[in-house]
């Protein structure tokens, strides 16, 4: 379990975090949500150790990540599979080259060995045949994948993704959703998603945490987000024409 | 102003703190450092040669028609060519050709990485993405950068060679028992070192002002620029102060 206590961070005279406190089950996808600006990236790089918070813990099954030594955090880290919002793919390597390159770095497993691992996580996100493509050869959709495929590689404890349906068509976006609920029970993984993406919400949010303005304002699953009292939440949820049509049906 | 340069100057030395840590693992880091000798000794190989057979020749016609007197020894001009082009020439300006070459490259790079995220990747993979990037580029450019020079020597002599050939101001003869005359092995130390240096300078500053990028293109077209000025300045600045050292 991933638990935040008390997190706080601060840019300069700038509070983007204020008092967080929740906690992200494991096993489950648990959804970030809020509107742009709101500090649910700071608080996903807070999580996965790429901003110090202010004040404030993130505990990973109860080791408090920031307390840690750097070569602590680094093994931590070993732990944690990342799907960034434009995938951050190695633009030098081949498809297999970046999913192997964890493997390369972290493990002491042969090519053989790394390969056939590599070829394992490609054709679980359907990207069977793009072994020796470059990144630059492949559409945004299957870019999200392969930096699935590598997030997932050296199999991680815990998967983050930041907004990984941003820039992708409806049906694209359903694909990367499906492809990440099932890995989540498929490998028993801790999935955080930062979106603000409805349908994700909606379809495979099992937890939901929504900030506004660096707090946290509501939590609660997806059963529960639609028909929910509070103000805030429901002025993100009920913002566009079709929804606010939606939340008729809905009551 | 002041405190704003001394906050870079201490940016800087925290980052370099970070370069020189122990490679996560030889293996990649030696494979890392043969493709950055190969992209960066090739790549520049053409122009390198170009600019220094030009510079031999037009050192060599600008000594020649400077010393035009009898009492002159005609074996000055290649001397004088010779000395310039080792102590001097080659080491500053093929460098600072290099800084605009390879330099700018270097941030665009690290740069590109750092906007793409990618070294964001690396850093929650648990890797110290400075050292896995830049010290492979730090290295290679310490062997590289010397190898470029040393052979921009030998061209700009011969380039020096083509202007006795073609012109009137040096005979060939003359030319070669002026650049063979009074040769010392100490210039060419002197100028290794100061190769060793820019080199470092090169790669060092250029792989800083890209790592610290913060934003998109615009932020990355700047950092360029600010790294190819700022290497400039330290090169030239540094080539006074170790020619004081050292002559």
């Amino acid at each position: 379990m991933i638990s935040i206590q008390n997190l706080y961070k601060q840019f300069g005279d700038k509070e983007v975090l204020k008092n967080i406190n929740t906690k992200f089950e494991d096993g489950k996808v648990n959804l970030i949500i809020g509107r742009s600006g709101s500090g649910k990236t700071v608080l996903l790089k807070c999580i996965i150790g790429l901003l110090k918070p202010t004040a404030g813990h993130v505990l990973f099954d109860q080791r408090d990540f920031h307390s840690f030594p750097g070569h602590v955090q680094n093994e931590l880290k070993m732990e944690m599979g990342v799907v960034f919002q434009g995938s951050a793919l190695f633009d030098s390597l081949t498809i297999e080259e970046n999913v192997m390159f964890p493997l390369d770095l972290l493990t002491k497993k042969s090519y053989q060995e790394k390969q056939e691992r590599a070829n394992y996580c490609l054709q679980r996100v359907d990207l069977e045949n793009t072994n020796k493509l470059y990144p630059s050869e492949l559409s945004g959709g299957m870019k999200k994948r392969a930096a699935i495929a590598r997030a997932i590689s050296s199999n991680p404890k815990y998967l983050f993704c930041d907004e990984p349906n941003s820039g992708l068509d409806p049906k694209t976006s359903i694909m990367i959703d499906e492809l990440l609920y099932s890995i989540t029970h498929e490998f028993n993984i801790t999935t955080i998603i930062n979106t603000h993406d409805l349908n994700t919400v909606i379809t495979i949010g099992e937890t939901i945490s929504y900030i506004q303005d660096g707090i946290l304002e509501w939590k609660g699953t997806k059963d529960e987000v639609l028909i929910s009292d509070h103000d805030k939440l429901n002025d993100f949820i009920y913002a566009q024409p079709l929804t606010q049509k939606m939340r008729g049906f809905v009551k | 102003m002041i405190k704003k340069g001394l906050i870079l100057l201490g940016e800087y030395f925290i980052f370099l703190g970070k370069v020189f840590a122990k490679p996560i693992k030889w293996k990649l880091f030696f494979k890392k450092l043969i493709d950055e000798m190969y992209n960066m000794g090739v790549g520049s190989l053409p122009i390198v040669l170009i600019v220094a057979v030009v510079m031999g020749a037009v050192v060599t016609l600008q000594t020649g028609l400077q010393i035009e007197s009898n009492w002159v020894p005609k074996w000055t001009v290649g001397f004088t060519a010779r000395t310039s082009i080792i102590m001097e020439f080659c080491p500053t300006i093929i460098s600072l050709l290099l800084i605009g070459n390879l330099g700018s490259r270097i941030t665009a790079e690290i740069g590109g990485m750092r906007v793409t995220e990618q070294i964001d990747a690396l850093d929650v993979m648990g890797i110290n993405s400075s050292s896995f990037l830049v010290l492979p580029k730090i290295v290679a450019l310490l062997i590289v950068n010397p190898t470029l020079i040393i052979l921009s020597m030998f061209c700009a002599l011969l380039g020096g060679y083509f202007v006795s050939l073609t012109s009137t101001v040096v005979a060939p003869y003359d030319y070669i028992d002026g650049i063979t005359s009074f040769f010392r092995m100490y210039d060419v130390y002197y100028s290794l070192i100061k190769t060793f240096v820019f080199a470092f300078v090169i790669g060092s500053v250029a792989s800083f002002y890209g790592y610290k990028i913060e934003g998109g293109a615009l932020e990355l077209g700047k950092a360029s620029t600010n790294a190819v000025v700022t290497s400039s300045f330290i090169v030239l600045i540094l080539n006074l102060v170790i020619t004081q050292i050292m002559l």
